[in-house]
């Protein structure tokens, strides 16, 4: 991917790029550490349609989002020799049962077979999670099990 | 005693009424600074309610807001981005300072105020207001557009003119000889040679001297370089503001965004009462007959400045609407107008009438150039559906 850089002087830097829909899509980081996401208009490639500020946690956790199905295909592409085992993330929904609870609570490897190899938490991937390890609301749950064991993975975890 | 509490009340209301000023500047989307002045203007001489002993404190206070006014100005770019944006730019930044700086200096010598008033003029016409620039442009969420950069490295090439005109203009008010004049450009541009070389070479000593982790340390170390240096080169008939501006491009990095964060609050403040005692010092009476030259000039100088962002922007490739933009973008002129034409009025060697035509062009254009920058993009869409000529306007 073309990644173009633009310094914007007094201001910062400016990083976009060309997608397929046709349309720049980039982040703007400003001297003092603040993002703004812009996405240009689509009537007019120079004009932006969307310059949303963002906190560096926020921009984190919005790379984490984008960013964990790329983690998902990297596992998968591991996976791929071993027949019948596929992997897929799972969101811990806020308020759910599972939010501030740990991984050793969900018995997932003796109900399901599945096993958690990694969760994604605001654009960090904390791999191999141990059984203390304690979730919370908008953490992404990678698991690798086949596909009855993440049947049951997705029934426990939404419950 | 009683001199005090008299004193502490007529600044406190003076400030208190400025912060109201610039609360419904901001909710109307325009900037302070017209309304700054036309408080200015309110009280003083010939005003509504003339102020009494609080001149000492308001005169030194403008003169530090001149100076904070413009070392932020010097901080606001590294001498890297100074010197890319100078390889990048210098044809739109000339064509920029041809088209803007004319109609100036033609309106003082049709006035008849001479080489020196034209001068002068041509300065306030020129320089735009990087200030209500940078805010207009993240307020209407354009930082990520294509035209910015265009904008944005028109305003650092101004940013270089200003280091060298603003020692020629103080050589030539002082009254030196055409020689002399030449004689102040040629140490103008030694100076600013050696500030960017030492700010591009050894930016990190400059740097770390004024530099501090305490941020209260940091805050009166810096406040403290800026107006020793404002001094010394006032003492060497230079002018504090342009001292300032060289510490400021000095400083880098790090440091300068420091700097910047810690003494924009302190730069607002003093400003504020710099735009007032420029409005103090102008009789509210000298302004109606020059407010139509201002209205002229005003509007051919509008035009000047989005025929400077069109071209700009055009040969950047950017399409007829981001250039209609960048050249709306460009409009506003305001705090170092204001600075220029202070400059020329303290020194005595102009016509009183330049201050009042400055400050009615000022009140003008800050209001204007928000406007424009925002009914650019509707009006350049109306006209283009109409099937009209494309606006420029």
């Amino acid at each position: 991917m073309n990644v173009e850089v633009t310094p914007l002087p007094g201001i910062g830097t400016r990083q976009d790029f060309m997608i397929r829909a046709g349309r720049r899509i980039g982040v703007i980081t400003h001297r003092d550490g603040k993002f703004e996401l812009i996405v240009s208009s689509k009537d007019d490639p120079d004009d932006c349609s969307a310059s949303i500020a963002l906190t560096p946690a926020e921009a984190g956790t919005l790379a984490g989002l984008l960013g964990a199905p790329q983690l998902v295909a990297h596992l998968e592409e591991q996976h791929r020799d071993v027949a019948g085992i596929s992997t897929r993330q799972f969101p811990i929904v806020p308020g759910s049962t599972f939010d501030g609870r740990t991984l050793g609570e969900t018995e997932l490897r003796t109900r399901t077979g599945a096993s958690i190899v990694a969760v994604v938490r605001a654009g960090t991937v904390h791999p191999s999670p141990r059984p203390d390890f304690t979730f919370t609301g908008a953490d992404l749950v990678v698991v690798v099990g086949t596909a009855e064991g993440l049947a049951k993975t997705a029934d426990i975890l939404d419950g | 005693m009683h001199n005090t509490a008299i004193a502490l009340v007529q600044l406190g209301a003076v400030f208190f009424g400025l912060g109201l000023l610039g609360k419904m500047a901001w909710r109307i989307g325009i900037s302070p600074i017209p309304l700054y002045l036309i408080g200015g203007l309110a009280f003083g001489q010939g005003g509504l309610v003339p102020l009494h002993g609080i001149e000492d404190f308001t005169h030194i206070a403008s003169e530090i807001g001149v100076i904070l006014l413009l070392l932020l100005l010097g901080l606001e770019y590294s001498a890297a981005e100074l010197v890319t944006g100078l390889k990048r730019s210098w044809t739109a930044g000339v064509v920029d300072i041809v088209l803007n700086a004319a109609p100036g200096a033609i309106a003082a010598l049709i006035l008849g105020w001479g080489p020196v008033g034209a001068l002068a003029m041509a300065g306030v016409t020129y320089i735009s207001s990087s200030g209500i620039i940078a805010k207009v442009l993240g307020d209407l969420g354009r930082l990520g557009n294509r035209e910015t950069p265009v904008v944005l490295s028109v305003l650092v090439f101004e940013d270089l003119a200003m280091a060298l005109y603003l020692p020629i203009l103080t050589a030539v008010l002082a009254g030196v000889s055409f020689l002399g004049g030449l004689s102040a450009v040629g140490v103008s541009l030694l100076a600013i040679t050696v500030v960017l070389v030492i700010a591009l070479r050894f930016g990190k000593y400059v740097s770390a001297l004024v530099d501090s982790p305490d941020p209260e340390v940091f805050l009166l170390k810096v406040l403290g370089a800026a107006l020793l240096v404002a001094g010394v080169a006032s003492q060497l008939q230079v002018s504090a503001a342009v001292g300032a501006f060289l510490l400021g491009i000095a400083i880098s990095g790090s440091t300068a965004e420091n700097a910047t964060r810690m003494l924009e609050p302190l730069r607002d403040l003093f400003a504020a009462m710099f735009f007032v005692v420029f409005g103090l010092n102008t009789d509210p009476a000298s302004i109606p007959p020059v407010l139509a030259l201002a209205v002229a000039l005003a509007f051919v100088t509008t035009l000047t400045k989005v025929a400077t962002g069109w071209w700009a922007a055009k040969r950047q490739g950017i399409g007829r609407l981001g250039r209609a933009r960048a050249g709306a973008a460009l409009v506003a002129r305001g705090e170092f107008s204001i600075v220029i034409a202070s400059l020329a009025v303290a020194s005595g060697g102009v016509d009183g009438e330049l201050a009042a035509l400055a400050t009615a062009y000022v009140l003008l254009m800050a209001v204007l150039g928000p406007v424009a920058a925002r009914v650019v993009e509707p009006l350049a869409k109306f006209t283009r559906k109409r099937g009209t000529e494309p606006a420029t306007a």
